[in-house]
């Protein structure tokens, strides 16, 4: 039996088969679990080329985590392949490139609300949008990147991802009673499309090589993908509001 | 029988023009896929899926850095040592 046996999940964020969210699919389904994925726009072609990639086929609907018809509209696509769901998985962040980079002082308000817009309150907008979906409870996982200190060129993704780390916890807050687990794995640098777009991500990936004090892989996504599986299963039913860092410990290190 | 740089052409043509709607005729071997054939880094990364899928072969991110012009790209595939 799987960790995950008998689990439905919604899982965003699939672009390329470096996506964290692939490699917590893959797992996922090695556990047991019936994966739908979610794309959106231009990029959802690709995701339904990678998507076949998976131990077994995974269908793809479509969600623009900021469009609020795609949203309404989540338990009926949904429901086309699962009753009903047990996890969510929210892998989704994006950035325009004003917002990043070493501009922080000069990055007007647009860039910023679009970080803010598709990085952090997506998790509430998401959540909320699935929660229809999961009348017996079920945990929601999200991915964050340790937003407790400031980074170099990271900037106002930075920022996005403590709102991220806040929104977490106040949806832990509210949907506790409905027996909605809310959680985030913080992980460390992973070179994925996502991260290719951050200006110093190298950088990023170097302070791992010599903080970490387990050994670091920036082309594997695997360790957070696992981590995420435990979050969406039974074995952390009492854990909510939490941020679990899958970082190599970096997090814990003074230098 | 391995296929012809020709036939690997034609392959690559098709799927640059249902990924980035590009005129199969446009893309020719010494053409850039970014300067002369606009095809950005997203659609660049779907181009590589989909020959990967096409050819059966495995195009490495390290490796597609290299692949500038149309031409890099059917050689590549060619030495992949691609059969059909
Ligand atoms: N790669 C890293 O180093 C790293 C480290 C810590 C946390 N994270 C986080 O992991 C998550 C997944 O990113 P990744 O690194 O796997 O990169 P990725 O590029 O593979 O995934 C990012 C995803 O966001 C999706 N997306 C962007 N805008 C969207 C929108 N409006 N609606 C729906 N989807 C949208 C994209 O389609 C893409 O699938 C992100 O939250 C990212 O911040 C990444």
């Amino acid at each position: 039996m799987g960790l995950l046996t008998g689990k439905r999940l919604l899982i965003t964020g699939v672009l390329t088969e470096a996506s964290i969210a692939f490699d917590t699919a893959r797992l996922a389904q090695d556990e047991g679990a019936q994966v739908v994925l979610s794309s959106y726009g231009r990029v959802r072609r690709l995701t339904e080329r990678i998507a076949g990639r998976l131990p077994q086929p995974a269908p793809v609907i479509e969600l623009d985590v900021t469009n609020v018809d795609d949203l309404a509209a989540l338990p009926e696509r949904v429901g086309e392949h699962l009753d009903g769901l047990d996890g969510v998985v929210h892998a989704i962040a994006f950035a325009p490139e004003a917002a990043l980079g070493g501009n922080f002082l000069n990055t007007g308000w647009d860039d910023v609300a679009t970080a803010f817009h598709v990085s952090a309150y997506s998790l509430k907008a998401l959540t909320t949008a699935a929660l229809p979906m999961m009348p017996d409870g079920g945990s929601v996982v999200g991915l964050d990147f340790d937003a407790t200190v400031a980074w170099p060129l990271y900037d106002w993704m930075g920022v996005a991802k403590a709102a991220l780390e806040s929104c977490s916890r106040y949806l832990a807050r509210d949907l506790g009673k409905q027996n909605v687990r809310v959680n985030l794995v913080s992980a460390g640098p992973i070179r994925t499309m996502a991260a290719k777009g951050i200006p110093g991500f190298e950088g990023l990936a170097a302070i791992w090589e010599t903080r970490a004090p387990l050994a670091w892989d920036v082309a594997d996504a695997e360790p957070a993908a696992r981590a995420i599986v435990a979050l969406l299963s039974d074995w952390f039913p009492k854990t909510t509001g939490e941020i679990v860092h899958v970082d190599g410990g970096v997090h814990a290190m003074g230098s | 029988m391995a296929l012809s740089q020709q036939e690997i052409l034609a392959g690559l043509a098709e799927i640059v023009n249902e990924v980035a709607g590009i005129p199969a005729s446009d893309v020719q071997m010494d053409k850039s896929f970014t300067d002369d054939l606009d095809v950005d880094s997203l659609s660049m990364v779907e181009v590589v899926v989909a020959a990967e899928e096409k050819f059966g072969v495995r195009i490495p991110d390290d490796d597609v850095k290299n692949l500038k012009t149309v031409g890099d790209a059917v050689t590549y595939i060619e030495k992949a040592g691609v059969t059909a």
